[in-house]
């Protein structure tokens, strides 16, 4: 993270109270092997998840007092790179934060995640269906969690969930996984270089749009379980 | 033409004896698609005896309910034909690959669609079972896969297992197999017709649009505005109010030319003890501690640890002059060296201070 010196007195940042977060849809429950599964779209990037846990584990990766969390990002073609396993960390560290691991001691649960199709803001998309297929499983969480992406451009605006093709004319692109509790800040990733006032911004504007995600989560959970 | 599995279903991934299921399927798929000539590799060819197209289909297995082999076959037959590769011209020796915005992309030239149709037998023949699931193919006795065109050709045919079957039981399945392939080709037909004209119209197209909003466990909002301005009011205020905490840098503290210092060194945890000279250790340790409260800058407990030897130094070579010996501490304390390194401790401070 390169952070630029606060230019004070500048407001660099154009008001644009007419953000939108792009069309979203999830599937639960969609594949029949894994314990829980989920598909989330976010405009076109596409994401399908297969959580299998608490499952047996090895006895050279188990732990006495909690479950082993495994993340496997599977990208589009090809074989995982760095690229994956950097955002494998990402999501790993999102979801030790938010399952209550300390429940299932020597046992493990194995998040595998497939990338259909990548449209911008993959890893939000990836954290999105994390948490819904860890809902549809049944596995006992602190909190959810949600992510979301946004892009600063070279004019400095802040633009929510950007496309593959605005990410790249962006000058820095953040990615920040949020609670459902007290909408804290679990995890962000950053790329590129911005200010800390433009870091501040990001995470309240994330923090906002949060809220619309947890509304979601719930709609869609409440659609699947209601009875009418 | 090669054929790339990637496994996402995680019984799959642990399973060693999976791997061989995998292997068997590969090859039956490559067996099925370039032995069958249903792409013309000819006209993959860019410069005859140096460029050509190479093409390479990823499987992504996301579930395993069974019959892999025909969801396999399906889906990779239909993205051959999806498939749009790049236009190319070659003028003389010169070739230029154009890009997807400068020139359309040519699809590939597929002579025909091999689809493979699975059967799975039970006792020793007398049951017979079209796309088995799972538990089925566990209990199987033998397997016996057609791949087959909606011209009633037959391009692969693979019996395993090991079971005996009768010339009817073999035609008889070929029939069905005709039946189900002829089916399946239509679908896929119909399939790629509809998303051409997709395109064509300039709707949405992609996995994401195949999301079925009708069933329960799917949900599907439009894009959604967020009010961030007042937000942004806000984190201006608090961050023009937070003052950043002040850090707290140690100066640094210049030993000689080239060496310094910053911070204290951490107090050394390890105690040595042994039996006899803990009283007297003891002691010492006391006086140690004194000798902190006086000198508390000059003092590094511990750096660098011999193998065998009970006491530590921190040698700080001086570039101009020959080695010096800052200090000397006994982590087993031997009496007649204990004396000694007090008198040393207070006479180095005293003389590196100038």
């Amino acid at each position: 993270m390169v952070c630029l010196p606060l230019d004070a007195g500048a407001h660099k940042f154009r008001h644009m109270a007419d953000r939108r977060l792009r069309e979203f849809g999830c599937e639960q429950n969609l594949l029949s092997r894994p314990d829980g599964s989920a598909s989330f779209v976010q405009g076109d990037t596409t994401v399908v998840v297969g959580i299998y846990g608490p499952a047996e584990v090895k006895v050279s990766k188990e732990s006495y007092d909690r479950a082993t969390l495994e993340v496997i990002l599977k990208p589009k073609v090809g074989l995982p790179g760095v690229a994956e396993r950097s955002r494998e960390q990402f999501i790993r560290e999102t979801c030790e934060a938010a399952l209550l691991t300390a429940l299932h001691p020597r046992t493990s649960i194995v998040l595998i995640l497939q990338v259909i199709h990548d449209d911008g803001s993959l890893l939000s998309c990836c954290l999105n269906s994390a948490c819904m297929a860890a809902m549809d499983a049944g596995l006992n969480m602190r909190c959810l969690f949600c992510g979301v992406t946004c892009a600063i451009d070279l004019d400095g605006n802040i633009i929510l969930d950007p496309t593959a093709k605005q990410e790249k004319e962006s000058r820095a692109v953040l990615t920040f996984a949020i609670d459902s509790v007290e909408r804290q800040v679990m995890m962000s990733s950053t790329k590129g270089a911005f200010t800390t006032a433009e870091f501040h911004q990001s995470i309240a504007i994330c923090q906002k749009a949060a809220e619309s995600i947890f509304q979601f989560y719930r709609d869609s959970v409440g659609r699947r379980y209601s009875k009418s | 033409m090669q054929v790339w599995w990637n496994v996402t279903c995680e019984s799959l991934l642990r399973c060693p004896r999976h791997s061989e299921l995998l292997v068997k399927l590969n090859r039956l798929l490559e067996r099925c698609f370039r032995n069958s000539k249903c792409i013309d590799t000819e006209s993959l060819c860019v410069v005859s005896g140096e460029k050509v197209w190479q093409i390479r289909v990823d499987l992504h297995l996301l579930n395993h309910d069974g019959n892999i082999m025909d969801a396999a076959s399906i889906a990779a037959i239909t993205a051959l034909c999806h498939f749009r590769r790049p236009d190319v011209s070659v003028i003389g020796e010169e070739v230029t690959v154009y890009s997807v915005d400068e020139r359309d992309p040519v699809p590939l030239c597929i002579h025909h669609m091999p689809i493979c149709v699975s059967f799975s037998f039970f006792q020793q023949g007398t049951f017979l079972l079209v796309d088995p699931n799972e538990r089925e193919e566990k209990v199987m006795d033998g397997l016996l896969v057609i791949a087959m065109n909606k011209h009633r050709e037959i391009c692969t045919i693979q019996s395993s297992g090991g079971i005996m079957l009768l010339k009817e039981q073999v035609l008889r399945c070929s029939q069905i197999a005709g039946v189900k392939v002829t089916e399946i080709t239509e679908l896929i037909q119909k399939a790629l017709e509809n998303d051409k004209k997709i395109r064509k119209e300039g709707g949405k197209f992609g996995f994401a649009e195949s999301l079925p909003n009708q069933r329960i466990t799917a949900f599907k909002i439009e894009g959604a505005p967020v009010n961030t301005s007042e937000v942004e009011e806000t984190v201006e205020e608090i961050t023009h109010n937070t003052v950043p905490p002040t850090e707290i840098v140690p100066s640094p503290i210049l030993w000689a030319s080239g060496t310094a210092q910053i911070g204290e060194g951490v107090l050394n945890t390890w105690e040595v003890e042994e039996p006899h000279e803990s009283e007297e250790a003891d002691d010492k340790s006391m006086e140690e501690e004194e000798e902190v409260s006086t000198t508390p800058r000059h003092e590094r407990k511990e750096t660098v640890i011999l193998s065998d030897s009970e006491e530590e130094e921190v040698i700080i070579l001086n570039p101009d002059k020959t080695e010096k010996k800052f200090q000397k501490q006994a982590s087993n304390l031997h009496e007649d060296t204990a004396s000694g390194s007090r008198k040393k401790k207070k006479k180095k401070p005293s003389q590196l201070v100038k």
